[in-house]
């Protein structure tokens, strides 16, 4: 980059915290984008690289802290203030209406018109900024019909429609192929050559250090350091990426099992959709397996096949030693799985319903006769049940859409817990929830496995998942890459989990 | 009933004035207009003419019970007025080909049982909308029972065929036993079985309620069963009580149904309600209507006030929820 251009700060952050719930997202950063750079951010899963791109797009509003773009410090910072400063945040999901044609898309909200009447010209105008970026894309072509390499560029398009001089592009190249990827950073050069900022937030260290001019590596939201990338490799940003050791105690383990002992569920060669790519592995009662990978390098959908809820390709998947037929989540439940998924408000409860109904849901039938629930031996039932995992408020009429995220994880334990289920899928069983609660919930989960149940456990916090689990499977993109035993230092396994020490750039 | 009937999300919620409204606004404005109706003329409160308001709305009640069940479970359904009226066709054509008005009164719930199962596998098995698969199926079913008439009336001679529509107990009317014994019933389906509780999770949260192993199709098609077993029973009152069958009989029941499940503050997004608030809802609406006719008012404000009313309700449940 010519140093004068280098001089010029197109958008500065200082002191900005965010916190979410129990989460400090970001603590007090502070950090310059240069004009025409185009500026790398990585960082564990929740280090707040994302939350920091949004921030200066004006999709979150910090709790203290203040943004300057260009030189002015904003105030009253949102989606509209910023694109009219020309910040544009192109996020993970792209935001296109489907029906609509490229050109329709890319002027969308910068329609001219009269009195609402569009103006005709809007394909001419549409061919001035195509002859400008050259992407070769129809104006009248569905944004539907299009791939989402071509959907992202029609979002570039658009941020170009709105004079946008910084773009924050959030994990542009995780739905791409490798192909596609390689054209986006071109782009993204091509954006930087007529001046244009880049923010561009990712999970791969190789286009970070092939694409960007500098890199800022975030932990805990905070920033650890920004540098040329010239001067960076892959491993020194993966030891920067490293946390300290988490602040929680992880209890003991229980004993693992014996080696002869038979899984009580198996995968073999699994393959679902295209996020689970030939997946083996076992678990025997009493054991806690852990998934340790990336946002969106199918763990999560691992365990959807494994219980039935999306379907298997190809592949078996085994059940106490017999291969299963029917599969549906009723039907894994009833041959003794339980799943705590990762989206607890969505997916977990059921918000408009008290406690004891979310309790006991999957397990009326035990509660009933001919149809007709008992309802005194449901409550009761519910009632002991939560007061020995300590749910707060312990009351079995609770309304769970107030609680803590700690203590409605708590409601989904005692739900899965009052089955008695030989096997246990946790997907993220922490996630924003509070340090107490999650002491709490490390104890729950190694007393399960204690008492013989066998448990699957998916995190993003690897100190978790290396801390709890007796086996750990690396995932990714859909594929499990080793196993290693507990206790494996987290650096090795984020070491291995980026690629760092492979050659060839297979991913993205 | 008691407020014990009714399908709370928490009696732990923060306590406040709009949770209170959005559960017992339209009991509120029920007793608002009967007292103002009370007072402001002689007419209203007789013995007559309170068990000639139950009575006349007894079927729409009915229908709106079970449309309850629909509506809390995250559906619409759009075909009751159509299945009433092929119901009620049915049931006359019967009773007059082989005589038997027993037979004939039979039919109609079954018949729309039948159609509701139809609205039912449609909805899961199509993966269609219930509000689209219902609003086409109405005019399938309204098709049918034109056809099945040729457009006419079917009156039905046979003795003793307006005992159900006309008869009583005493001076209670059966329809009005009938109504009591459709609320109750779908009460206790709803707070006391683990049907009712499937359809509170379905509504609520349909993707927790399948991962936690309920068979999400199957409650929503009992629901729509139910609907169109309501449509029917309403039916057989309806046809016993004019002595013919209609093929237009059921016309624009759907929509007053809904709207007093509306009026009784159960979510159009599911998941929460009660079957004796729709109950009130009903009775509202008629109450209007018979406030209209004794008071003398200009009848062209009628179906003005009504939507006032509607509106108001939808935007204090609205408001309730916000918080």
């Amino acid at each position: 980059m010519p140093a004068a251009t280098r001089e010029a700060v197109a958008a500065a952050v200082r002191g900005l915290s965010k916190r979410f719930g129990s989460t400090q997202a970001l603590d007090s950063v502070t950090l310059s984008f240069a004009a025409g750079e185009v500026h790398g951010l990585v960082g564990e899963n929740g280090a707040g690289k994302s939350t920091l791109g949004k921030m200066i797009g004006g999709l979150y509003h910090p709790d203290s802290g203040e943004i300057e773009i260009f030189g002015s410090p904003v105030r009253r910072w949102d989606t509209k203030r910023a694109q009219d400063a020309g910040v544009v945040v192109i996020a993970q999901e792209l935001c296109l209406v489907p029906a609509l044609s490229v050109a329709q898309n890319v002027f969308l909200g910068r329609e001219r018109s009269t009195f609402g009447v569009l103006h005709p010209g809007l394909v001419q105008r549409y061919a001035e900024l195509e002859q400008v970026c050259g992407f070769g894309l129809p104006a009248d072509a569905p944004v539907e019909s299009l791939s989402i390499a071509d959907q992202q560029k029609v979002e570039i398009m658009r941020a170009l429609a709105r004079d946008a001089r910084i773009i924050v592009m959030d994990e542009p190249t995780s739905s791409l192929t490798a192909d596609e990827a390689a054209r986006l950073h071109e782009i993204m050069r091509w954006l930087r050559s007529r001046g244009t900022t880049v923010i561009y937030v990712t999970h791969f260290l190789e286009d970070v250090l092939e694409n960007c001019d500098r890199v800022t590596v975030m932990r805990d939201g905070r920033v650890i350091r920004t540098s040329e990338t010239a001067t960076e490799t892959k491993s020194g940003l993966v030891e920067a990426m490293l946390g300290e050791p988490a602040d929680v105690l992880l209890p003991e383990r229980p004993p693992p099992p014996s080696p002869e002992a038979d899984p009580v569920v198996e995968m073999r060669e699994v393959w679902s959709g295209t996020a689970v790519r030939g997946v083996s592995l076992a678990v025997r009662p009493g054991e806690i397996v852990g998934l340790a990978g990336l946002v969106g390098s199918g763990r999560t959908e691992i365990a959807r096949a494994l219980f039935g809820c999306d379907r298997v390709d190809s592949g078996e998947i085994r059940f106490c030693g017999r291969p299963v037929g029917a599969r549906s989540p009723r039907a894994s439940i009833s041959r003794g799985m339980a799943m705590i998924p990762e989206d607890r408000r969505g997916q977990g409860l059921v918000l408009l319903r008290p406690t004891f109904e979310n309790v006991t849901l999957p397990h009326l039938r035990g509660f009933s006769r001919a149809g007709v629930l008992a309802r005194r031996a449901e409550r009761a039932a519910v009632k002991e049940l939560i007061d020995r995992l300590g749910v707060r408020p312990a009351q079995v009429d609770g309304d769970v859409s107030v609680y803590s995220g700690g203590n409605q994880q708590k409601v989904l334990f005692a739900k899965w817990l009052l089955g008695r289920p030989e096997f246990l899928i946790l997907d993220e069983p922490t996630r924003g929830v509070d340090v107490g609660a999650k002491a709490k919930i490390y104890q729950l989960i190694v007393d399960i496995a204690a008492s013989g149940t066998a448990v699957l456990l998916i995190s993003s916090e690897l100190e978790e998942v290396v801390g709890l689990s007796h086996r750990v499977h690396l995932v990714r993109q859909g594929a499990l890459i080793g196993e290693v035993p507990a206790d494996t230092s987290v650096d090795e396994i984020l070491q291995r989990l980026f690629g760092v020490g492979e050659e060839s750039r297979g991913e993205s | 009933m008691t407020a014990s009937a009714s399908a709370r999300p928490a009696p732990a919620a923060p306590p406040g004035v709009l949770p209170f409204i959005r559960r017992y606004a339209v009991l509120i404005m029920l007793a608002v207009l009967f007292v103002v109706l009370s007072v402001s003329t002689s007419s209203f409160l007789t013995v007559t003419n309170l068990l000639n308001i139950l009575n006349q709305n007894a079927p729409l009640a009915i229908i709106a019970v079970a449309g309850t069940l629909v509506v809390i479970c995250g559906g619409f359904d759009l075909s009751t007025g159509a299945i009433f009226s092929v119901a009620n066709v049915v049931a006359a054509w019967v009773a007059v080909n082989t005589g038997s008005p027993v037979l004939g009164l039979l039919c109609a719930p079954l018949v729309g049982a039948a159609l509701g199962a139809v609205n039912g596998a449609a909805i899961t098995r199509l993966r269609i909308h219930s509000f689209l698969a219902t609003l086409a199926s109405s005019l399938v079913y309204g098709g049918l029972a034109v056809l099945i008439t040729g457009g006419f009336l079917i009156s039905v001679e046979a003795p003793g065929f307006t005992a159900l529509g006309r008869g009583g107990i005493g001076p209670v009317y059966y329809a009005i036993v009938i109504l009591l014994l459709f609320a109750l019933l779908a009460g206790f389906l709803l707070n006391y079985t683990t049907f009712g509780r499937y359809v509170l999770s379905v509504g609520g949260n349909a993707e927790a309620a399948e991962l936690s192993g309920i068979r999400v199709d199957r409650v929503k098609l009992y629901t729509f069963l139910f609907s169109g077993l309501a449509a029917g029973v309403a039916a057989a009152i309806g046809v016993s009580r004019i002595g013919s069958g209609q093929p237009q009989a059921g016309d624009g029941l759907q929509l007053l149904a809904i709207a007093a499940v509306i009026l009784g503050g159960t979510s159009i997004y599911g998941g929460v309600g009660a079957i004796w608030r729709s109950v009130c809802g009903v009775y509202l609406l008629a109450l209007i209507d018979n406030g209209f006719d004794i008071l003398n008012a200009n009848p062209f404000f009628k179906d003005l006030t009504t939507g006032v009313v509607i509106l108001a309700a939808v935007a204090l449940s609205a408001a309730s929820k916000r918080r």
